[in-house]
Order: structure tokens, then C-alpha cells, then sequence
């Protein structure tokens, strides 16, 4: 079988798979985050943190829950790193350092796994358990608590009431993360990813060529899994999914792809049943499978057919990729992991062609929507439905409506200051620290690819992706709090306006839809709302394109 | 509609035909207007006005800098690309100055009409009172409340009710209608306007409105635009666009410090017009951010406004804001009087229906000779009927010599003939018809039967919503009852085809009618409406708006009686009839100045229409966005990066002439679009998608594809120019 034949049925099965799952797991969230009974585990968590579970929140009043949740999930986990040395399990390692454990917090916190540092040296197995490991799973759910509130903002009419976070968030996490993980951690396990509390000074092994090298073991599996179910992406190991005791074999790391884009795929069918529509849950779930498709289908092309000497040599571009994926395999991980808020590698997306790296940066720059993070891929996909609505509804002559609810000043004003939030922080994060000493010295390459990884830097930042360019040094005092900045801004702003967006529509009435209704679950609205997408960013990130990768690329 | 004014057309308005295909189209460009409308544009280049407009206000703080970077450092590139930044702006500024230059045209002839009068005030008047003190004073110190006189030959001073006598007035001034029509106390046509003109009789008129107020105060300023407010859509399409300006700004700015990193590491590349160890040159910024920002839809929107509420204006509507118009494009529901709107206004005769021993014809040749006399429009129907049906031959009154004429009259109820055919002056054979009552008496009167089987079908025809004429004739002292004449609603020719669009437009239409359900049934499966509502009361209409508008549709209707107030203003589009009372112009938000109740289709079609006009001109705006990166992009870096050379697709001659085209053709689009602002794009009534799919392919695809030819021309020309090398 040849590696191209093997890389297309590597891709077809998963988006089978994909397919399968879909209406079951849709439904099954449908019913999780809809349902009115409490679980008795629950109930416990209810009262420990002191909410009354049946009672409904307004946007104002989820949004600062959200920050609430948020700001105590940052400050534990912020004390956490900085006191590893007196606590359990650190393995003897020395606290982190303030800007390092700031930057780690934040992005944990803000679901992106940006590492400026190397996990298996840096992190003891506590810190990795209780802090980073937990944070997989509330930053994963508070995503799709706030995905789901906008979707409650459709659905309903006529109420500031958006449901409840505290509920959403336990939800999301008890019912829909937690069944999933526990399940898949096990099949992890059985393709060999490992699963131990082992103390690296323990076991050190001989090398061929003499030396002595110790053997990080840990809690991996637990970890890994919920990495990929959350859109995390931070990895035990410095070198992610790339690391074999992370990602063993081809099948795990088909698995692994699959737990990527199992959650943001199928929240478009519980998007369709909350709103009484599946079609309209299909439409948008066409919107995310073309954009995905497409770029998938491209990087695995650039990194095909590059030109060159060693690429053309070879067959394909296999540097930065591991021999036991391949080097189509890898591009579909890729692809996946910046088109989802993941970030996890199980290739250096620095080593990949100057076009093949292009596609894995345009992905985050379309926002990550493409089915994007939990959560997060929906709401902002979304967020361009509405805008898409907007322009094309005026051309057919009426005050543009999405799922029977005016796109008025307000709502487009949220839907606009939701759009700015990340292009302003790409392009000012990366202009800053292309004109200051701080930023360039950084770079690792110089010319066009240099310039690529700061802008790979802060678009992964901002998009609370966290997948790195390599190359660049980021573990500077310059990186951490500026990248910090960006994830923090580039999460909470966007979850600020989302929600006020929810709240104004909830508050409309339902207009019917008639036959001078502009229909949104055609594909002619699917392909609208992809041409859109596409445009927009492209027109955003064109000029820095141009003098990064573009110019590396085009000969 | 640079020549036509409300006031100087003597033409009646359009019939109220409805014409096929219901296609909206405005008025067109006159090239002088461009001219005479230049020193307005000019004069709008003052910040203090272009605020208004952020896109542009940006494009003329650009405009000023390159101006100061072309005055330090003058080169042709530099100047040439600020001649056009500045011609940009005037572009902009010119769609708006013709947009309202129409409006200010028809606001100059309504302000001729809005002349000096003297008023005639009554002190102490109280109905019925034969005379009273009049006093002179000057219009504009009247007061609501007040009473004046006015004769003949004089014109009203203000807008008020008739509380005293019926005159002939002339609202041409207002209406452009040259036909009199009559005003009355009491009733829905008491209402008259200030400024028109009294042709006959005397009339008592009650001040309605506040000084300063009057209907033609308003028409003058909604034409002027003076009182235009951003509508809703409007907002929201702003701060859209103005989000799109903030990311292409932060675009072009932070390309500064790649751009100069970039220079940096290709030290061996020499410096260029646009590029050198500084960055980018600020005149080339300034063009990349102006050629980015939605200059397009950004320049022409506020004429994309204007220009709706003139097409109004054309039409004879008028929309006391632009919400208003913008709202009709969004409705859900019509709600249409039958009388008038869907029908005519007269039944007609349908049928003749005999009574046994008649033949058919024989009951239509009586049927006709009998409504000879008779003037009414039913009565004039029945003789063309006759002669359409039966080919008989209308005759005239003074073609039958031996004839004596019974005119219609109230009292008696029926009409007919008394032929004296053989000279004796004793009528052989008279015919009568009329109300089935009094031509039912009158055969019985002359000792003739009454068979039971007329009031069978009498009932009949009344049961069916109908109405019965009775048609008895006596020859030589023998009466006998010949039969039924059936009249009815007659709908309108071209109806159905309207209401068929409005279904395929997802407008529900809803006839309102005071007849018995069944009539309102048999009407509305003929004329093809989707509802009705039967035996309406002006409470019933008003709830039925209500519970659609619970159902979150929006209304749109039209009335003229006091008694339809409250459900025109309720409704979201409630237009009143120019004929109406003052407390219908007062609650609807649009006046018909024609009174035309077909006409509300138009509005919604116009509301509509501006709505995609909107929509299609920003989709083209940020379409040509692609083409301008094409031309610019490469023209910026192709001097570090040859690779980038690929993306020249339109083989621009020159960097310096590149940049140069994509300025010119993004002020030269401004000015080719401001007819299609001005005129509203093409709109046929059909289903979203089909719209959508059409507006898709021209504005969007063709958004695309029309700069990339546009910049090309303009290079092939602009290249032999001096400093595009």
C-alpha cells in the first residue's frame, strides 16, 4: 500500500468513526445538559461549593461565575507550581519560577497548554495530577458551558435566564468528560501508553552508547487522554504526542486524533437539538467538515510534494515527523490539532514545509472553528454564522434572522468586538515583539521562518491553541507574560461578549421562519458561511503571511 | 426624478394597476447632477461633518498626511496617489450630495406651495352659528384649536378638519393629483391640508396641527433628509464596518515592524518608493489601509438611504422616518381592505338569473333598458354586462323616442322605462329594477304575482354575498316579476399574480372585510389571499395585529377612518390614506398621498429593496478586497521576496503603478456605483434563496472578479505615467 493510499484511508476512517458517533454522543450531551434530575455525586459538589443547582443565571451574572471559577482555578494553580518543592511527589523538583508558573497557569487555565517549559523536568507528578491534569478537565468544560449558554440564547426566548454554570460546568465534567476519559485512558494503556508513579531517579537504563539515562515514568495515560478529549494539548513530556510512552503506536495515534475532534464535532448535534433543528446542527457541522477537509487535504499535499532536495529524495517532507506515524499521518495530526484548540504535536510543525507550516497557522488564525476547541469551536463558529447571517440576510431584503432571531446592532456589536479580540492580539502581540530587542531575540531561525515562529507564537497564544512553532525560546521573562496576556484576553474577552451576545438573544421573541426567510441550513448557506471565514481571515493575516511563510514558500 | 416635482407634475398620479412582474426601479442619474452637486462635496469635506462617516473620515486623515509626505518628499508617485485619496473622499462625499440635491428639489416646490397666507380667524365661533368676528392674521401664528373660514378661490392656512360645510379642494400641491376632490364635515374625508386651495364653497376648518407642524413642514424636511436618522439596519451595518476598519488599520500597522525586520535581513536589496530600512513609505501604508477599509459600501450608505426614502417620495408615499421603510421590507403579514384594495370599489352584475317562462335573454334586454336611466355604477354595469354577455346593443336614453325615463332614486330604489310604442301616450310596457323589496311592491301594485321562487333566489344570491336587483315589467296592465339580476364583488384583474409574489416573498396577505364569512370566503379563494377576516370591526383588526405581532410577525396595513387609528399605529407599518382623517395620518407612520391601497405592495417592495441594496454593495465592497491584496502585496515585497512575484496574477507593470491602480480604482468604483446606490438594485419578488443566490453571484462573485479586470485597465493606461517606474 502506498503512503499516499495509506494516508487517505488513515483519514476516511476517521471521519467514519467520526460519523458514527456523532448522533449518540450528540444526543447524550443533549440529554446531560438538559436534564432537570441531579446526580448524587452531584449534589455534593452543590453544596461544597455553596450553589443552589436549580436556580438560573443571567448573562452577567454566568459571566462573572465564568471569571470567578477562572481567577481561583489561576491562583491555585499558580500556588500549586510555586510550592511543588514542599509538597508531595515533586520528584525533588525546584518550584517554578513566577513568570514560568504565571504563563502555566494561565494556560491551563484558559484551555490553550502553551509550555514554555519541558514537562518531564519541571513538573512533579502532584503538580501534573491536581493541577494541570484537573484544569484538562474544568477549562475543557467551562468551554462547552459557555458554548451551551449561547446556544440556551437561540433556543430560548423571551428570558435573561441562561441556565446555570456551576451546573453546566459539573455536568460537562462529571457526565460528558470524566465516561469518556476513564474508557479511552484504558485503551490507551493497551496500546502501550504508560500509566505509573514512578520516580525517574529509580530507573535509569544503559544506553548503546554507554550512558546512563533515566526513564520518566507517570501518570501519563490519565493525562493524555484528556489532552485530546478537552482540546488541551499539554503534554507530560516536552515532546508531546510524539513521545512513545504518550502516543505508542499508528492506532493510538489515530485514537488520539479522534478524541480531538470527537467532542466539537458532536456538539453541533446537541447544538441542533437544543435549538429544535438538527438540520441546522448539520449545517454547521458541514461548515466545520469542509473547512476541516480542505485544510487537511492541503497540508498533507505540502507535505507531499514539497520541492527540495532531501523531501524530494524521500517522497515527502519527513523531517520533525516520527517514522512510526508517517509523514501524512503526522499532517492529519497536524491539521487537527490547530484546527481545534489542541496544540498537542506528534510532529514539529517548525520542521514542516514553509506551506505545510502555513496551513497548521492558518487554521488557528481562522479562529479555530473548524470544529474548533470544546466549546469553543462552536461558540465561535457560531459567531460567524451571525456575521455571515448579517451581510447575507440584508441581500435578501430583510433585517437579517439566525434561528428566528434578529442580528440587530446589538448582537452584531458583540458578534464584531468577538471577531477583533484575536486579530488585534496576533497582529499586536507579534508587531510588538518584532520591533522590540526582547521579542526578536527569541527567534532561533532568521529571515521569513524567523518571523513565522513569533507569529506562530502569539496566534497559537491567542487562539488558546498552545501548539509551538519550536525554534522559538519562549521561556523568557518577555514570552511568558506577554503570551500569558494574550491567552488570558484572547479566552475571557471573547467568553465576555459570547455571553452578552446569549443574553440579547434570549431576551427576543422567536420570528417565524416564512418563505422570505434566508434559510441557514442549505449548502448554500454552508458554503457562505466557509467563504466568509476564509475571506475574512485571509484579508486579516494576509500582509504577515506574505512575509513569513509566503515568502519562504513561493519560489 | 431630477425634473419631476411634487408640485410642477399635473400628471395624475399612476393608476393603481398592478403591473407584471412588480419590478422596482427609480429614477436615473442625470450626469449634470454629478456636476451641480460638487461644491456640496467639497463643502462635506469638513471633519466636522465627515465624523458622521468614520470609513471616510479615516480615508481624509489619510489623504492630509500623504498630502504633508508628498509636500516634504514631492515625487509623481507621491502626489498622483494623493490627488486620488483626496478624490476618494469627494467621490464619497458627492453620493450623498446627490442623494439629497433630489431631495432638495422637490423640497423647493413644496416650500413655493408653503406661501404667505393670510388666515380668517373666528372669535367665538360655535357650531351651527351663522356668523361670527372674523379676524385676519398671518398663518403661522395659529394655534391648535383655532377656527378660520375659508372661501372659495382661497388657500387653507393650516392642516385641520372640516366642522362646517363640503367645498371642492385642489391638493395638487401635495398630492400632485390635479383633480379636485371634496371635503366635508363629519365622516373620513373631513381632513385638509395647509397649503391647498378651497376651488369651491365655503368651509369652517378646525387648526390641528402645532405651528411650525403642519404636513407640509414635515414632507419639506423628511425630502431634505435634514431629520434622517441612522435606522436600525443602518447601526448595525456601522459597526460592522467599523470593526472591519479596526482589524484592516491594526493589519496595516503592525506590518510596519515585519516589514522593516524584513528589509533588515535582505540588506543587499536596494531601497524602493515603498520600501526601505523605515518600513513601508507612509504614502504606500496610507494606500494599502484605504484600498482596504470598506471605502465602497462605507461612501455610498448613507445615499443607499436617501435614496429609499426618495424612491418613497416617487411614488407618492411618505415615510415619516426611515425606520419605517426599512420596517416594511421586514413584514410578515399584510392586512389589505377588500373594498378598493382588492376588489373595486362598485359590485358589478354577474349573472342574470330568469324566473321560469323567461329566457335569459329576454331578462338581460329588460335588465338593460331598465338601467338605462339608472347612473350608478351599478346600474351602468348591469347595461355592460348585458351587452358583453348577450350582444346587446347599448342603446341610448334618446334612441327610443316613445320613452319615458325613470331615473334611479333613493326613495323609490329602482330605475326603468315606460315605452309608449304605439303613439298612444299610454305605456304599453314599463320596466322597473331595482331593490327586490320595491320591485317586488311595485309588481303587486299592478296586480301582478309574486312567485315564491323569487325570494328563493333572492336569499339565495344575499346568502352567496351578492346582491339582488329585481327586474318586473307590466305590458298592457299584465305585471309579472322576469327575474334576478346577481351583482358582486369584482376583484381586481392581476390580484392573484400580486399575491402569488407576496407568498413567494413569505408575506402573508389577510383581507379584512365587513361581509358575512361566507361572502369573505368566496372573495378570498378568488382573489387568492391567504386569510381573511370576516365582519370586522376596527377592535377586531386591531387585535388581530396584536396576536400576529405576539407571534413575532410584523404588520403591515393601511385605513383612513378615525376608527382605524389605533390599529395603524399598533401596526409596524401603518399607512394612512391621504383622503383620511387627521387622526389616521396622525397614527400611521407613512402617508399614501394618492391614496392607493394597492400601493402598500410597492412599499414593502421598496423597504426591501433598500434593505438589499445594502447588503449587496457591502458583499461587493469587501469582495474587492482579494484582487486589491493581489495588486499590492506583491508590488510592497516582491523587491526582498522574487518568489512572491507568483502572486502578480494580473502582471502589473510596475510596483509604483500597481499600488497607483488599485487607489484609482477604488475611488473610480465609488463613482460607478452611485446610480445603482441611487436606484436600489434590480429586485424581482421571489424566495430567499433564489435572492440570495442571484445577489450571491453578482455582487459577490462578481465583487471579485470586477477589480482584477478594473486595476488591470487602469494599469495598462497609468503606466506610461511619469514616476510609475
Amino acid at each position: 500500500m502506498s503512503p499516499t493510499t495509506a494516508g487517505i484511508l488513515f483519514l476516511g476512517s476517521l471521519v467514519l468513526a467520526l460519523a458514527l458517533v456523532y448522533r449518540p454522543l450528540g444526543d447524550y450531551m443533549y440529554r446531560a445538559y438538559s436534564g432537570t434530575g441531579h446526580l448524587r455525586g452531584e449534589r455534593w459538589i452543590y453544596r461544597l461549593v455553596g450553589v443552589k443547582p436549580d436556580a438560573e443565571q443571567r448573562w452577567g451574572v454566568y459571566a462573572r461565575s465564568v471569571l470567578a471559577f477562572s481567577v481561583v482555578s489561576l491562583l491555585f494553580l499558580y500556588g500549586l507550581q510555586r510550592l511543588q518543592d514542599r509538597l508531595l511527589l515533586s520528584l525533588g523538583m525546584d518550584p517554578v519560577k513566577p513568570d514560568q508558573a504565571w504563563n502555566t497557569a494561565v494556560s491551563f487555565v484558559t484551555n490553550t497548554n502553551w509550555q514554555s517549559y519541558s514537562g518531564e523536568s519541571t513538573m512533579g507528578h502532584l503538580v501534573q495530577m491536581t493541577g494541570l491534569a484537573v484544569q484538562n478537565f474544568v477549562s475543557a468544560a467551562v468551554g462547552m458551558a459557555v458554548a451551551i449558554a449561547l446556544v440556551r440564547g437561540f433556543a430560548r426566548t423571551r428570558t435573561d435566564q441562561l441556565g446555570n454554570f456551576w451546573v453546566d460546568l459539573t455536568r460537562g465534567t462529571v457526565r460528558i468528560l470524566l465516561p469518556i476519559a476513564f474508557v479511552a485512558a484504558l485503551i490507551l494503556v493497551s496500546g502501550g501508553v504508560v500509566q505509573n508513579f514512578w520516580n525517574p531517579a529509580d530507573h535509569t537504563v544503559a544506553t548503546i552508547a554507554g550512558g546512563q539515562q533515566a526513564i520518566t515514568g507517570g501518570p501519563v495515560a490519565s493525562q493524555e487522554v484528556i489532552k485530546e478529549l478537552g482540546t488541551n494539548g499539554g503534554g507530560f513530556y516536552n515532546a508531546n504526542s510524539a513521545h512513545p510512552f504518550e502516543n505508542a503506536t499508528a492506532w493510538t495515534n489515530w485514537l488520539e486524533i479522534f478524541l480531538i475532534l470527537l467532542i466539537p464535532f458532536a456538539l453541533t448535534r446537541t447544538f441542533g437539538r437544543m435549538v429544535g433543528q438538527v438540520r441546522q446542527g448539520y449545517a454547521i457541522a458541514a461548515v466545520m467538515g469542509v473547512l476541516a477537509l480542505a485544510s487537511i487535504s492541503l497540508t498533507m499535499l505540502f507535505q507531499g510534494i514539497h520541492h527540495g532536495t532531501v523531501p524530494t529524495a524521500v517522497g515527502a517532507a519527513t523531517e520533525g515527523t516520527e517514522t512510526r506515524f508517517g509523514v501524512l499521518n503526522s499532517a492529519v495530526f497536524a491539521a487537527s490539532t490547530t484546527l481545534t484548540s489542541t496544540g498537542a504535536v506528534n510532529s514539529f510543525h517548525d520542521s514542516y514545509t514553509s506551506l505545510g507550516g502555513m496551513m497548521t497557522l492558518f487554521n488557528m488564525m481562522l479562529g479555530e472553528v473548524a470544529p474548533g476547541g470544546v466549546g469553543a469551536g462552536l461558540y465561535g463558529m457560531l459567531v460567524l454564522a451571525v456575521i455571515t447571517v448579517f451581510v447575507a440576510g440584508l441581500m435578501v431584503g430583510r433585517t437579517p434572522e439566525y434561528l428566528g432571531k434578529k442580528i440587530g446592532s446589538r448582537e452584531i456589536k458583540f458578534a464584531s468586538l468577538y471577531f477583533l479580540i484575536t486579530p488585534i492580539l496576533v497582529l499586536v502581540g507579534t508587531g510588538v515583539a518584532m520591533a522590540t530587542d526582547s521579542g526578536r531575540a527569541g527567534m532561533l531561525n532568521s529571515g521569513p521562518h524567523g518571523l513565522s515562529e513569533v507569529l506562530y507564537a502569539f496566534t497559537s497564544a491567542s487562539n488558546n491553541n498552545g501548539s509551538a512553532f519550536a525554534g522559538l525560546t519562549v521561556n523568557t521573562v518577555f514570552y511568558d507574560t506577554a503570551l500569558g496576556l494574550c491567552m488570558a484576553f484572547g479566552r475571557f474577552l471573547p467568553i465576555i461578549f459570547v455571553l452578552a451576545l446569549a443574553g440579547s438573544l434570549a431576551r427576543q421573541g422567536q420570528t417565524p421562519a416564512s418563505e422570505g426567510t434566508l434559510p441557514t441550513h442549505r449548502p448554500q448557506f454552508v458554503g457562505m458561511v466557509a467563504g466568509v471565514t476564509v475571506v475574512l481571515v485571509a484579508l486579516t493575516f494576509l500582509p504577515a503571511l506574505a512575509l513569513g511563510p509566503l515568502a519562504e514558500g513561493i519560489h | 426624478m431630477t425634473a419631476q416635482t411634487l408640485s410642477a407634475s399635473p400628471a395624475p398620479a399612476q393608476t393603481p394597476t398592478p403591473r407584471g412582474g412588480g419590478k422596482v426601479s427609480g429614477g436615473l442619474l442625470d450626469p449634470g447632477q454629478l456636476l451641480r452637486s460638487l461644491p456640496d462635496a467639497v463643502r462635506k469635506l469638513d471633519p466636522r461633518t465627515l465624523w458622521r462617516n468614520p470609513v471616510m473620515l479615516i480615508v481624509e486623515v489619510g489623504a492630509v498626511w500623504t498630502t504633508m509626505l508628498a509636500i516634504a518628499r514631492p515625487s509623481w508617485f507621491g502626489w498622483l496617489i494623493t490627488v486620488w485619496l483626496w478624490l476618494t473622499v469627494i467621490f464619497a462625499n458627492l453620493a450623498e450630495a446627490v442623494a439629497e440635491g433630489r431631495g432638495k428639489a422637490q423640497a423647493d416646490s413644496l416650500r413655493r406651495a408653503k406661501t404667505d397666507v393670510t388666515a380668517r380667524r373666528l372669535v367665538g365661533w360655535t357650531a351651527g352659528q351663522a356668523e361670527a368676528r372674523a379676524e385676519r392674521v398671518g398663518a403661522p401664528e395659529l394655534r391648535q384649536g383655532d377656527i378660520v373660514v375659508v372661501d372659495a378661490g382661497e388657500i387653507i392656512p393650516g392642516d385641520g378638519d372640516v366642522v362646517e360645510g363640503i367645498a371642492s379642494v385642489d391638493e395638487s400641491a401635495i398630492t400632485g393629483e390635479s383633480a379636485p376632490v371634496i371635503r366635508e364635515s363629519g365622516g373620513d374625508r373631513s381632513a385638509v391640508t395647509g397649503g391647498t386651495k378651497v376651488l369651491s364653497d365655503r368651509i369652517i376648518v378646525k387648526i390641528t396641527q402645532k405651528p411650525g407642524q403642519s404636513f407640509i413642514d414635515r414632507m419639506i424636511a423628511l425630502v431634505e433628509g435634514s431629520s434622517r436618522q441612522k435606522t436600525p439596519n443602518e447601526i448595525a451595518l456601522n459597526i460592522l464596518l467599523a470593526a472591519l476598519t479596526i482589524i484592516f488599520l491594526l493589519a496595516t500597522a503592525t506590518l510596519q515592524p515585519l516589514a522593516i525586520y524584513a528589509k533588515a535581513g535582505n540588506p543587499g536589496v536596494p531601497d524602493s518608493p515603498a520600501l526601505d530600512a523605515h518600513g513601508v513609505s507612509g504614502i504606500v501604508l496610507v494606500s494599502l489601509l484605504v484600498c482596504l477599509i470598506p471605502t465602497t459600501i462605507g461612501a455610498l450608505l448613507s445615499a443607499i438611504g436617501i435614496a429609499g426614502m426618495d424612491r418613497m417620495v416617487q411614488r407618492n408615499v411618505l415615510a415619516m422616518s426611515g425606520r419605517a421603510v426599512e420596517a416594511a421590507g421586514d413584514v410578515n403579514t399584510l392586512l389589505l381592505d377588500k373594498t378598493g384594495t382588492i376588489t373595486l370599489g362598485n359590485r358589478q352584475a354577474a349573472e342574470f338569473v330568469p324566473l321560469d317562462g323567461v329566457t335569459e335573454a329576454a331578462l338581460a334586454s329588460a335588465a338593460q333598458l331598465s338601467s338605462l336611466a339608472d347612473e350608478t355604477p351599478e346600474g351602468r354595469s348591469v347595461v355592460v354586462f348585458a351587452k358583453q354577455s348577450y350582444g346587446l346593443r347599448e342603446r341610448t336614453p334618446g334612441e327610443l323616442t316613445h320613452a319615458m325615463w325613470v331615473p334611479f332614486s333613493a326613495q323609490t330604489r329602482m330605475s326603468g322605462v315606460d315605452l309608449d310604442e304605439s303613439g298612444d301616450g299610454r305605456p304599453g310596457r314599463s320596466l322597473r329594477k331595482g331593490a327586490a323589496g320595491a320591485v317586488a311592491d311595485w309588481v303587486r301594485e299592478q296586480g301582478g304575482p309574486v312567485p315564491p321562487r323569487l325570494s328563493e333566489i333572492v336569499d339565495g344570491i344575499s346568502a352567496s354575498g351578492g346582491t339582488p336587483l329585481v327586474v318586473g315589467e307590466t305590458v298592457d296592465g299584465s305585471a309579472r316579476v322576469l327575474g334576478v339580476i346577481h351583482l358582486k364583488d369584482v376583484v381586481k384583474q392581476g390580484m392573484r399574480e400580486r399575491f402569488d409574489e407576496m407568498r413567494a416573498m413569505g408575506i402573508r396577505t389577510v383581507m379584512i372585510t365587513g361581509d358575512n364569512p361566507l361572502t369573505a370566503k368566496a372573495i378570498a379563494d378568488e382573489a387568492g389571499v391567504d386569510d381573511y377576516l370576516a365582519e370586522a370591526k376596527p377592535e377586531d383588526k386591531l387585535a388581530l395585529i396584536k396576536k400576529e405581532q405576539q407571534g413575532g410577525r410584523l404588520v403591515a396595513m393601511t385605513g383612513d377612518g378615525t376608527n382605524d387609528a389605533p390599529a395603524l399605529a399598533q401596526a409596524d407599518v401603518g399607512v394612512a390614506m391621504n383622503t383620511g382623517t387627521s387622526a389616521a395620518k396622525e397614527a400611521g407612520n407613512m402617508v399614501d398621498l394618492d391614496s392607493d391601497p394597492t400601493k402598500l405592495i410597492e412599499i414593502v417592495q421598496i423597504g426591501k429593496q433598500l434593505l438589499i441594496t445594502r447588503g449587496a454593495l457591502t458583499t461587493f465592497s469587501i469582495a474587492n478586497d482579494v484582487a486589491k491584496y493581489f495588486a499590492i502585496i506583491p508590488a510592497l515585497f516582491v523587491g526582498l521576496f522574487p518568489g512572491l512575484d507568483t502572486l502578480n496574477v494580473m502582471r502589473l507593470s510596475s510596483p509604483q503603478s500597481a499600488i497607483l491602480s488599485a487607489v484609482v480604482f477604488n475611488a473610480l468604483i465609488i463613482v460607478a456605483l452611485i446610480p445603482l446606490a441611487l436606484r436600489g438594485v434590480r429586485y424581482r419578488p421571489s424566495s430567499a434563496s433564489k435572492l440570495l443566490s442571484r445577489n450571491l453571484a453578482v455582487y459577490g462573485l462578481g465583487g471579485i472578479v470586477t477589480p482584477f479586470i478594473g486595476i488591470k485597465l487602469i494599469d495598462l493606461f497609468i503606466q506610461f505615467l511619469p514616476g510609475m517606474s
